[in-house]
This record gives structure tokens, C-alpha cells and sequence, in this order.
């Protein structure tokens, strides 16, 4: 059954493209005026909405490394069918963020700096390393399926690495993600005592991995419909499940935690960070957590609906964790 | 030996002096919509250093205060620490000095810095981060900073770290004319500029919740791990993908027989 390639235009690429094309000029309008000029950033706001979904994104594209875990370190076979989708799906995450990231830095002319001078004493350190690393890792990743049709010896010689390369594939997010969440550890003045906390990275580090297989199953879901390629839904429907016991641990972990640092008497306070907490964790984590062990969390549209759920309790907190942060006053 | 400064607010008589001369010294801008000494002005990448007017309550009358605002160059800055190409360093001499050729600008010093000094050429096509450096080069040479040597009260006093904090201690402690807190000496755990004042920190206008713990130990907690996880987790990861490729191995022949 093989395929020619065409490229007929549809009316959804018909917009894609629109998009593309309208990134383009903006991204040449930014890099030619400066950043005052076309994000109205100002002292008062060194970091917008950009870096709110610049640092989500990159939680998103966690989904390669928890079913690369899965998969290819737990060896849970039944997972495997998806592994490549998960793949793909955390390249472009990777290449959406490090794209975002070039124009959202000022000096995107200096980028390379920290690859010679070595800030070690920031967790941007080790997340700007590990995201250059690990997007490296993905690309040999992509590179074995890639090859296969073409090369029977670079084949064989990108499969004697995997070994290795899949550990530095699970094992390098792991690091990255809870390093992004160790971004915030140095402003406990400023951030709202619901989200400032010394475990921090961690609860970056847990959401990165139950959020991957919820977007897993999204993928499966969606791409199945449009591509005719259908995953077994059993197999989405004990990786749901997965996502769902993890999110269990974390809401347990976060109890756990506001009630350690005193902070519990900030969650029905009223006002903007209580309510935005509230509903990062009732829509975000509970309700999908109901869902996901309902029986209607089986159904093709409740699992949907616990992936959708799941995937914006991460991009609202994504964005609440920043902003509150940049209203240091 | 570490330098720093002591600003004596009793003192001040809110001439301005002191930014004007950073001005001409570091060669920045004037603006006449941006003023650097007034009852309201902001620290900008053209201001490094601003003079407030205050008026605050003091024994039931009200009496004008003036405040110079400047980096205070912490003992252990947050911002150096979570600058990510060293952009931001402290040197031996005290100043927190910024390399613009190393700079990213990503901006978390603007982020980290617990009193919201670093600021950016917003409006710039390849723009900096902009703070006080404390004259460094002057340091170096054995001078005082621009602002301190033009200072026609004695308001701002220039010498070594200890010295210095020694002669405000004692200054406080005699009499009551001050309050008991010498603004810097604790605060982000030291900074190289200290202030002194005869009315509360909080009235004149100055962040009085930041940690007395030096900021960069909270991330350092973290990070200090990292060598841990790393290898730890490296073993830990290919153990168990050869025991779950092992087990697997084992399940499909026993199944096969």
C-alpha cells in the first residue's frame, strides 16, 4: 500500500499557511524593531504572555519523554504502537520552542554565549542545555525511523547508539522539566504563596509526565480520525490511566505541601490568585482525574475531554505562575 | 577588600547632584519627560540612579525626606546567579558589574533581583540590561563612585565594607535620633550599599519583605542535586531497561514453550 505524495490545498492547510505566512512578518516586524515596540514588555513586565506559553510548550512536548520512559526504559510493549507519535509530536514541540525562544530573547545575536560561557548557577543553565542536547537526541531518534527507508548501513550504525540515546532521551527531560519549575525557587517574595514552594521543580517535573500521555491519547485520537490509523483504544485507555494515577500522587503531593508551608488559608481568600488557583487544580487535575476513572472516561469523547482538561490546567498554570511573578510591585 | 557605601537619609537634601553626576559619568541621556531626581521618578535604562522627595509623617508632622535608589550590589546577587552566560558578576571589590557582550537578554536578572534594579533598553534593536556598576572603574583605580564624590551634605559616605558598617552601627546606637535598622546590612543577606534613616524603610518607600537568606541559596537547593540525578538516574534508567528487556525476554519464552 504505498502512497504517492500530493499536496492538494485544503482549506485547513489553506489557513495553516495563512498562519505561517502572518508568523513570518510579525517574527521580521519583532527582530526589526526591538522588543518594546511590537510586545509592549516594559520594565515593569520584563516577561509577558510569550514566556507564559513559551515554558508550557515545552511541558507539552514532555509527551516524547514519558512514553519514550515507557517505552523504551520500562520496555511496556504495548505502548510501543504510539512511541513514534509521541516522537514527532515532542520534535515540533522542541522546534516551536526553540524557535519562540530566539525571538523572544533580546539579544538573539548572542545565543550561543552560554554554550562557551558557563552560568551554572542558574536553572535557565540547565534547562537552555538540556533543551539544545535533548533536541540533538531527537533528531538522531528521528533520524533511525527516517533512515530506515533509505540506508540499510547508516541504519545499523544509528541502532548501535540507541541504546544509549534513548536513555539520554528519557533521562534529559526528566532534569529540563523540573529545572523549569526551579526558574521560579529564587523569587519567594514575589510569587503568591499557593505556587511558591521548594518543590516546585518537582511538581513541574510530575505534570510534564502525566500530561504527556493525555496529549499521547489526544494525538492517537485526533490524527486516527483524520489519517485512518487507529490505535487500539484499550491501549489509550490504560495510558490514560496511567496519567490519571500520577495526578492523584500530585494532588496529594500538592495538599501536602500548602499545608506544610501554612498556605491552605490562602485558597478560598477570594480575589484573582485564589480563584486562578482553585481552578487550575478543580478543572485541571480533579475533574480530569473523575473522568479518567468514570466510565465514561473510556468513551472516545471522555477521553478527549480528560486530555483537553489536563493539557489547559498546564497552559493556565503556565501562565498564572508568570504573572504574578512579573507584578512585583 | 569590599567597598560600599552608606547613605545617611537624614541627610540628603534632595539636590540631585548624585545623578547628575552618574549621568555624565556613564554617559547617559538626558530626558526631560523621565526626570531623575523628583517626587516621582523611575529608574530607567537612561536613569541609573534616582532621588525621591518624599513627604512622610514623622511625630505627627510632616516633614520631606529624600531616597537615592541605585543597585545596592548584594553580597550574593540573585541576579549574577541566575544569569545564565555570566553576563552579571560580582567582583571583589564589591560592585555587581554587567558584561553586555555576554548578555542574551533573556532578562530573568530582572525577574530574580529582589529590588527591581536592572532595567532595559526596551525601545533597542540588540538592547542591554542597564543598572549601576558602581563606578567600578573608579573602584579599581582607588576612586570613589561619580555620585559619592559630588554629595554636598555627606549624605553619601564611600569606604570599606566592614568600616563602614562598623561607623553606622555606632551611629545608630547613639542617641535616638535613628531608627534601629541599618537598611542592607541583612537584607538578600548583605548588600555593599546601606542606608540609614530617622523615619521607618517602609514609609520611605522600600521593599520590606525580602529574605534575609541570600536569595541564590533557594535555586542553589535545587541545582546542587542535579550531579546526583544525573548519574543516579542515568543507572537507575539503564538497570531497569535491561531488567524490563530482560523480563520480557524471559516472559516470551516461557510463553513459546
Amino acid at each position: 500500500m504505498t502512497k504517492k505524495w500530493s499536496f492538494k490545498l485544503t482549506p485547513t492547510r489553506k489557513i495553516l499557511i495563512a498562519l505561517v505566512i502572518m508568523s513570518l512578518i510579525l517574527a521580521i516586524y519583532r527582530l526589526a524593531t526591538g522588543l518594546g515596540i511590537s510586545t509592549n514588555l516594559n520594565d515593569k513586565w520584563p516577561w509577558g504572555l510569550w514566556i507564559g506559553f513559551d515554558l508550557t510548550a515545552v511541558a507539552l512536548a514532555g509527551a516524547g519523554y514519558s512514553i519514550c520512559f515507557l517505552v523504551h526504559v520500562l520496555h511496556i510493549e504495548r505502548f510501543k504502537i504510539i512511541a513514534r507519535r509521541a516522537l514527532l509530536f515532542s520534535f515540533l514541540g522542541y522546534i516551536f520552542v526553540l524557535a519562540t525562544l530566539i525571538l523572544e530573547i533580546g539579544r538573539w545575536d548572542n545565543f550561543w554565549r552560554p554554550f562557551i560561557s558557563w552560568g551554572i548557577h542558574s536553572p535557565m543553565f540547565e534547562v537552555y542545555m538540556c533543551i539544545s542536547v535533548y533536541t540533538f537526541i531527537q533528531l538522531i531518534e528521528f533520524a533511525e525511523i527516517f533512515v530506515q527507508k533509505f540506508s540499510l548501513t547508516w541504519y545499523r550504525r544509528i541502532e548501535k547508539v540507541m541504546p544509549v540515546v534513548v536513555i539520554l532521551g528519557a533521562l534529559l527531560p526528566f532534569g529540563h522539566q523540573a529545572s523549569l519549575g526551579a526558574i521560579y525557587l529564587i523569587v519567594p517574595h514575589k510569587l503568591h504563596p499557593l505556587w511558591w514552594s521548594s518543590l516546585l521543580p518537582w511538581f513541574f517535573l510530575i505534570t510534564s509526565f502525566f500530561v504527556g500521555p493525555a496529549i499521547g491519547a489526544i494525538e492517537a485520537l485526533w490524527s486516527g480520525k483524520i489519517f485512518n490509523s487507529n490505535v487500539n483504544i484499550k491501549i489509550l485507555r490504560s495510558l490514560i490511566r496511567i496519567s490519571g494515577g500520577i495526578m492523584v500522587a500530585y494532588l496529594a503531593l500538592k495538599v501536602f505541601d500548602l499545608i506544610n508551608r501554612n498556605a491552605f488559608q490562602y485558597l478560598f481568600t477570594g480575589g484573582l490568585e485564589s480563584s486562578m488557583f482553585l481552578l487550575e487544580m478543580v478543572a485541571g487535575i480533579i475533574l480530569p482525574v473523575v473522568i479518567c476513572f468514570s466510565p465514561w472516561g473510556t468513551t472516545k469523547t471522555g477521553m478527549v475531554t480528560f486530555g483537553i482538561l489536563t493539557v489547559s490546567g498546564v497552559v493556565l498554570r503556565g501562565q498564572d505562575i508568570p504573572l504574578p511573578v512579573l507584578n512585583g510591585e | 577588600m569590599s567597598k560600599a557605601v552608606l547613605v545617611d537619609v537624614t541627610k540628603c537634601v534632595g539636590c540631585g547632584g548624585c545623578t547628575v553626576a552618574c549621568k555624565m559619568w556613564n554617559d547617559l541621556e538626558f530626558d526631560k519627560s523621565m526626570p531623575s531626581h523628583s517626587e516621582n521618578p523611575k529608574l530607567t535604562s537612561k536613569n541609573w540612579t534616582t532621588v525621591t522627595y518624599q513627604k512622610v509623617n514623622k511625630g505627627g508632622k510632616q516633614v520631606w525626606r529624600f531616597v537615592k535608589e541605585q543597585c545596592l550590589h548584594c553580597e550574593d546577587p540573585a541576579c549574577a546567579s541566575v544569569c545564565f552566560s555570566k553576563a552579571i558578576k560580582k567582583t571583589p571589590q564589591g560592585p555587581v558589574v554587567y558584561y553586555p557582550n555576554l548578555c542574551v537578554g533573556c532578562r530573568y536578572c530582572m525577574v530574580a533581583c529582589p529590588f527591581d534594579i536592572p532595567k532595559y533598553q526596551w525601545e533597542k534593536v540588540l538592547p542591554s540590561i542597564t543598572k549601576c556598576q558602581m563606578c567600578v572603574t573608579k573602584i579599581k583605580k582607588g576612586e570613589a563612585p561619580a555620585c559619592t564624590s559630588v554629595c554636598p551634605t555627606n549624605a553619601l559616605t564611600f569606604g570599606d565594607r566592614d568600616k563602614l558598617l562598623a561607623f553606622a552601627k555606632k551611629k545608630i546606637e547613639n542617641g535616638d535620633k535613628y531608627i534601629k535598622h541599618i537598611y542592607g546590612e541583612k537584607e538578600a543577606g548583605g548588600t555593599n550599599w546601606f542606608y540609614i534613616s530617622d523615619v521607618s524603610f517602609k514609609e520611605l518607600g522600600f521593599p520590606t519583605n525580602i529574605p534575609k537568606e541570600p536569595l541564590p541559596h533557594y535555586t542553589h537547593e535545587y541545582l546542587k542535586l542535579t550531579p546526583t540525578v544525573f548519574i543516579g538516574g542515568g543507572a537507575l534508567f539503564t538497570a531497569l531497561s535491561i531488567y524490563t528487556r530482560r523480563r520480557n525476554e524471559i516472559a516470551k519464552e516461557k510463553e513459546g514453550k
